[in-house]
């Protein structure tokens, strides 16, 4: 599971694998209704299971913007 | 009788025995209340036969809440994945809330093979440097189901 592999590499994150149909109440207080939906600080969702940039990006927010080469 | 059929316990042994070092299952469970806990020991309780490095810690959720608060357990069963590294129990910040059967079976033998230095990160190297740029705490939940 990605999460679990960015929780291995850091020692900010903690990621839970949630048997969805165990914990009705968390189920429906994160509005889960297709699986896997992915729940981040609470605040962000990331729906499905996404290519790994793009669940990246979407689990920790867009990349800090780089410079562009030319400027 | 085991939950595990005998071709998958001799794959599973194969794999455990590239391990590097001990990991831990921290088991929290209780004994009423908890129509899955039973379930869950009995999955976990597999592991351990195929796998010298493998041990399992049970944890009474009702009895040992500051166990509980460390891991950020808050219901049950939960298991959480720990490894020994020189002298030290290290947290791996892999957790499991319910029932790891099905596909969340396969992500337990994963996080054990990770944890357990059996294989390499399965990151790239922007994933990696995207992570390693966190810098305050973040929990993920990833809601799945057996099938």
């Amino acid at each position: 599971m990605l999460a679990h592999e960015m929780a291995f590499a850091s020692s900010y994150i903690t990621a839970f694998a949630v048997e969805a149909t165990e914990f009705p109440d968390l189920a429906r207080r994160y509005r889960v209704s297709a699986v896997p939906k992915t729940i981040v600080n609470d605040d962000i969702e990331v729906l499905g299971a996404l290519p790994e940039p793009a669940f990246v990006d979407q689990a920790l927010g867009a990349p800090p913007e780089t410079p562009h080469p030319d400027e | 009788m085991s939950l595990i059929s005998t071709d998958d316990q001799a794959r599973l042994r194969e794999e455990f025995a590239k391990m590097t070092r001990p990991v831990g299952l921290v088991f929290f469970t209780q004994t009423l209340g908890c129509e899955t806990c039973h379930l869950t020991h009995q999955v976990l309780n597999e592991l351990p036969p195929l796998s010298d490095r493998i041990s399992i810690e049970e944890v009474n959720f009702v009895l040992d809440g500051e166990k509980a608060a460390q891991y950020g357990v808050d219901r049950v069963p939960a298991i959480a994945l720990t490894y020994v590294e020189g002298d030290e129990v290290k947290d791996s910040r892999m957790r499991f809330l319910g029932t790891p059967a099905g596909y969340e079976f396969i992500s337990l033998i994963r996080a054990v093979l990770l944890a357990g230095g059996a294989r390499p990160p399965d990151l790239s190297e922007a994933a990696r440097s995207r992570v390693a740029a966190v810098d305050k705490p973040t929990t993920m939940q990833v809601f799945t189901t057996p099938t």
